[in-house]
C-alpha cells in the first residue's frame, strides 16, 4: 500500500488515435470536446431562435426545411403555435445546459483549471472523460426529440409539471419527446456531478507547490466556487428529474393533482403536487443562473487584468462576493414563483435576498470600473469582450432590481420584460466572457493567434446586435407583451409588431455576425500566425508552459514552484512589467 | 484514474525553470532570488481520492435531502397519504448492513496490520473483506425481499405516495449499495494483486463510502418509519 504524493497524477501519453481524439483522458482534448459540443448546441439553438422570430412577425410565411423536419409541426414549412413552442422548449434547454454550463464552466475549466494551479490534469481522469461523454449522450438524447413521431416537448426549458407530467395528452411533444428530455437532463445531471466533484478535487489537493488558495487566479476561484454550486444543485435537479420520468412512465403521483381532465380524458392521478416541482426545479435552477455566470465573471476579471498591467482594485473582494453570490443563490428559488399564489409573506422572504444577492454584484462591478478608471487597457478582442460583458451584466442586472420586487414582478413576469431581463444577465452575458475566453486562449490551445481585426468587428457587431435584440423587449414586457405566445396578429399586441420586426432583423443580423467568429476560429485554427508562448504577458501558470498547445502533462515532467500571485503587474524586473507565478524574482519598484 | 507513488522531490529538483514570457526583458537584471525575502513557498497538495469521497458524499447527501424534502412535501400537498406497515425484514437487512460495516473495520485495521507486517497472513484481512461483501448481499437481498412482501400487499410503486416513496428510497439507495460492493470487489482485486496493488486511499475512500450508506439507510428508515 502506497500514498500518493499529491499533485503527480498520471496517465501515459495517448498512443492510439482513439485515445487521443475521442475517448481520452487529457483534460485539453476533455475541453476542447465540451467546447465543440457547446458550439453544435450554440448555433443549434440560435437557428431556432430564428425561426421563432421569423414566425412571430410573418406567422403565414413558410421556412425552408422545416417542413422536412417535422410534417406535424411545421406543415408546409409553416410552424404551428404547438411547434413554436417546442422550438421554444429546444432553444431553452440547448442554451442553458448544453452551452451556457458547458461553455464557460466545463469547457475552459477543464483546459486551464489544472494548468493554472500547476498540476498535469484533473484528479480524476477517466471520470472526466466520462463526464464528457455523459453530456454528449445527454445531448444526443435531447436532439433525438426532434425525430420522434409527435416532436420536441413544449413544457419549457423548466418543464413545469402537470403539463410535463402527465403525458401524450397534453399536447404534440408530451408523450415520448418530454421523457427524452426528462431522461436527456437526468443523464446531463450525473455527467454535471462528475464534473464537479473533479474540479473541487483537483483544485483542494492537486496545487503544485507554493501554489496556496490565495495565489490561484480569480477565473480559477470562479471555477471552484461554481463547481461547488453546481455539485448541491444539480444533486438536487437528478432526483427530480427521476420523480419525473415515474410519474410519466411509472404512474407515480409525485407531481399529478387529483381530479386532472385533459383533453377529455381524466387523469388517472391523485394528490400530486405540481408546485413541488417548482420548488425542485428551482432549487437548482436559481443556482444555474450562477453556474452560468461566476465562470464568465472570473474569466473576464483574469483578462482585464491582465489588459490593464495592474491588479484589480481589490481581487479578494471579488472572490468573496463570488463566494457570497454562491451561498445567496440557494436561498432566492421562491423568486421564480411569486405568481404560483404562494403567501405575500413568503414573497417577502425571497425578496429580501434576491436583493441582497445585487450588493456583492454591484460590488463586484464597482471593483471592475474602478480599476479600469485610470488604466491604460490594452485594446484587443478579449478586452472587449469583457468591457461588453461587464456592460451586458449591468444592463441585464437593474432590471433584476424590478422583478425582485413581487408586486412588481406579477405584472413583468409573464411578459417579455423577463425574457429581456434573463438574456442579457445570464445569457449574453456569459456568451461574452465564452468570446473573451476564446479570443484569450486560442493561442495557447492552437498555437496559432486569431485574427484582431476581424475580432473587433465581431464584437462591435454582436455588442450592437444583442442591444438591439434585448433591450426592446423590456419596452415589450412594460407594454404587456406577454412572452411565450407565438403570432401576435389579431389582438391588443398588433401595435407593437413593429418592435417585434425590428428585433427579428437585428437578430438575423446578430447570428449572421457570429459567422465572422466561425470563420476567424477555423481560419486561424490552420492558417493563423504562429502565437508565442505568452503573446497577452500574462503572469498565470497557463503561460509557462513549454510550447503552445501545452504537452499531455502540461509542463513536459517538470513541477513548477509558485512564488507570486497572479497580480504582478506594473512592476520592474527582467521580463518587463510583470513577473511570472513562477519566477523567483523580487518585484522592482513600479516603472 | 491513477494517482500513483512519487518520491519526494528534492528541493533542486523543483526549482522552476525559465518561463516562457516574451516581454520586453525591460533591462532589469541581478534579480537574484534571495529565498528569505520572498513569499513562503509551501507544498499545497493532498490526497485527491479522500477530497473526492467526501464531496461525492456530500452530493448524495444533498440529492436524499432533496427526496426527503419532496416527501414532507408530497405529504402535506393532498389527503391520499394512508400509513403502511413496513415489511420486518427491514429491521434484519438493517442489522446486516451495520454488521457489515464493522466488518469493514475489521477488515481496514487487518490491512493497515499487515501492510506494516504485523499481520503475516493476507487471508485472514481477505476474510473479512469477504464476509462484508457477504453481509452487503444479505443487505441487497434482503431489500428485494420486502419489495416482495410489499407487492404481496397489493402496494406497487404507483399505488399510493407512500409506496411510492418507499419503493425510490430504498431503490436509489440500493443502486448505491451495489456501487458500494463494486468498490469492495476492487479493494479485494488489489488487496490480491501484485502488480496493481492497493492504496491506503482507496480503501479508506471505499471504507468511507460504505459506512456512509450504512447511517443513510438508518436515516432512510427512520424517516420513512415515521411518515409511512
Amino acid at each position: 500500500m502506497s500514498e500518493a504524493s499529491a499533485h503527480v497524477v498520471h496517465h501515459g501519453p495517448p498512443t492510439s488515435f482513439i485515445r487521443k481524439h475521442v475517448f481520452s483522458l487529457d483534460h485539453k482534448v476533455i475541453g476542447k470536446q465540451y467546447y465543440a459540443l457547446a458550439l453544435v448546441a450554440v448555433f443549434t439553438g440560435m437557428v431556432l431562435s430564428w425561426i421563432m422570430r421569423i414566425h412571430l412577425v410573418w406567422p403565414n410565411a413558410p421556412i425552408p426545411l422545416l417542413g422536412l423536419l417535422s410534417k406535424v409541426g411545421a406543415p408546409g414549412g409553416i410552424v404551428t403555435p404547438e411547434y413554436y413552442l417546442s422550438l421554444m422548449t429546444m432553444h431553452g434547454t440547448l442554451m442553458v445546459f448544453f452551452v451556457l454550463t458547458n461553455a464557460p464552466f466545463a469547457a475552459f475549466g477543464n483546459y486551464f483549471l489544472p494548468i493554472q494551479i500547476g498540476a498535469e490534469d484533473m484528479a480524476f481522469p477517466r471520470f472526466n472523460m466520462m463526464s464528457f461523454w455523459t453530456t454528449f449522450i445527454a445531448f444526443c438524447i435531447l436532439v433525438a426529440a426532434f425525430f420522434v413521431p409527435d416532436g420536441p416537448p413544449l413544457s419549457g426549458w423548466t418543464a413545469y409539471a402537470p403539463l410535463s407530467a402527465i403525458g401524450k395528452d397534453t399536447g404534440p411533444g408530451e408523450g415520448l419527446g418530454q421523457t427524452l428530455w426528462a431522461l436527456s437532463i437526468f443523464v446531463f445531471c450525473i455527467a454535471s456531478l462528475l464534473g464537479s466533484l473533479n474540479f473541487i478535487a483537483t483544485t483542494l489537493d492537486l496545487r503544485t507547490k507554493g501554489m496556496t488558495l490565495a495565489r490561484m487566479p480569480i477565473v480559477s476561484w470562479a471555477w471552484f466556487i461554481t463547481s461547488c454550486i453546481a455539485l448541491l444543485a444539480f444533486a438536487v435537479l437528478l432526483p427530480a428529474c427521476l420523480l419525473l420520468i415515474l410519474d410519466r412512465a411509472a404512474g407515480t403521483s409525485f407531481f399529478i393533482p387529483s381530479g386532472l381532465n385533459v383533453s377529455d380524458h381524466l387523469q388517472p392521478h391523485q394528490g400530486g403536487s405540481p408546485l413541488l416541482w417548482q420548488h425542485l426545479f428551482w432549487f437548482f435552477g436559481h443556482p444555474e443562473v450562477y453556474i452560468a455566470i461566476l465562470p464568465a465573471i472570473g474569466i473576464v476579471s483574469h483578462i482585464l487584468i491582465c489588459n490593464m498591467r495592474k491588479p484589480m482594485l481589490s481581487h479578494k473582494t471579488i472572490i468573496y462576493c463570488m463566494m457570497g453570490i454562491g451561498f445567496l443563490s440557494y436561498m432566492v428559488w421562491g423568486h421564480h414563483m411569486f405568481l404560483s399564489g404562494m403567501n405575500p409573506f413568503s414573497a417577502l422572504v425571497f425578496s429580501f435576498p434576491t436583493l441582497m444577492i445585487t450588493i456583492p454584484a454591484t460590488i463586484m462591478t464597482l471593483i471592475w470600473l474602478g480599476s479600469l478608471y485610470g488604466s491604460n487597457l490594452r485594446i484587443n478582442s478579449a478586452s472587449l469582450f469583457s468591457i461588453g460583458f461587464i456592460s451586458m451584466f449591468v444592463s441585464g442586472g437593474v432590471s433584476g432590481f424590478f422583478l425582485a420586487q413581487p408586486s412588481i414582478d406579477i405584472y413583468l413576469h409573464a411578459t417579455y420584460f423577463v425574457v429581456g431581463h434573463f438574456h442579457m444577465v445570464m445569457g449574453v452575458a456569459a456568451i461574452m466572457g465564452v468570446f473573451a475566453g476564446t479570443y484569450f486562449w486560442f493561442p495557447k490551445m492552437t498555437g496559432r493567434m486569431m485574427s484582431e481585426t476581424l475580432g473587433k468587428w465581431h464584437f462591435f457587431f454582436t455588442l450592437i446586435g444583442t442591444y438591439a435584440i434585448f433591450m426592446p423587449f423590456h419596452y415589450l414586457g412594460l407594454a404587456g407583451n406577454v412572452r411565450r405566445y407565438s403570432a401576435f396578429t389579431d389582438d391588443f399586441l398588433v401595435p407593437l409588431i413593429p418592435v417585434h420586426k425590428f428585433i427579428t432583423y437585428a437578430a438575423l443580423f446578430t447570428g449572421a455576425a457570429q459567422l465572422i467568429f466561425i470563420f476567424n476560429l477555423i481560419y486561424s485554427r490552420f492558417k493563423g500566425a504562429p502565437a508565442p508562448d505568452n503573446p497577452w504577458e500574462c503572469t498565470s501558470l497557463e503561460w509557462s508552459t513549454p510550447s503552445s498547445p501545452p504537452p499531455f502533462d502540461n509542463f513536459g515532467g517538470q513541477h513548477l514552484v509558485v512564488y507570486h500571485d497572479p497580480h504582478q503587474y506594473g512592476v520592474k524586473s527582467s521580463t518587463g512589467d510583470y513577473l511570472m507565478q513562477t519566477s523567483p524574482e523580487r518585484a522592482g519598484e513600479t516603472p | 484514474m491513477a494517482t500513483t507513488l512519487q518520491p519526494p522531490q528534492t528541493e533542486a529538483e523543483r526549482q522552476p525553470r525559465s518561463h516562457s514570457g516574451t516581454g520586453s526583458g525591460g533591462g532589469f537584471h541581478g534579480s537574484v532570488p534571495d529565498r528569505r525575502s520572498l513569499p513562503a513557498v509551501k507544498d499545497s497538495s493532498g490526497e485527491p481520492t479522500r477530497t473526492g469521497i467526501w464531496v461525492g458524499l456530500s452530493a448524495i447527501a444533498m440529492m436524499f435531502a432533496a427526496l426527503t424534502s419532496a416527501l414532507y412535501v408530497r405529504e402535506g400537498a393532498a389527503t391520499d397519504w394512508h400509513h403502511i406497515v413496513l415489511p420486518p425484514i427491514l429491521w434484519f437487512n438493517t442489522l446486516a448492513l451495520i454488521a457489515s460495516s464493522i466488518a469493514l473495520e475489521v477488515a481496514r485495521r487487518r490491512i493497515a496490520a499487515f501492510m506494516r507486517g504485523q499481520e503475516g497472513n493476507r487471508s485472514v484481512p481477505m476474510l473479512w473483506l469477504q464476509i462484508t461483501m457477504l453481509l452487503g448481499l444479505v443487505f441487497v437481498v434482503g431489500q428485494y425481499l420486502a419489495w416482495l412482501n410489499l407487492r404481496s400487499q397489493g402496494l406497487y410503486l404507483p399505488t399510493n405516495p407512500n409506496s411510492s416513496f418507499f419503493y425510490v428510497f430504498t431503490g436509489v439507495h440500493v443502486l448505491h449499495v451495489l456501487g458500494g460492493l463494486g468498490g469492495l470487489t476492487r479493494v479485494m482485486l488489489k488487496f490480491h494483486s501484485t502488480t496493481n496493488p492497493l492504496r491506503r486511499s482507496t480503501l479508506d475512500a471505499t471504507s468511507y463510502y460504505w459506512h456512509f450508506m450504512g447511517m443513510l439507510w438508518i436515516y432512510l428508515l427512520f424517516v420513512l418509519w415515521m411518515k409511512l
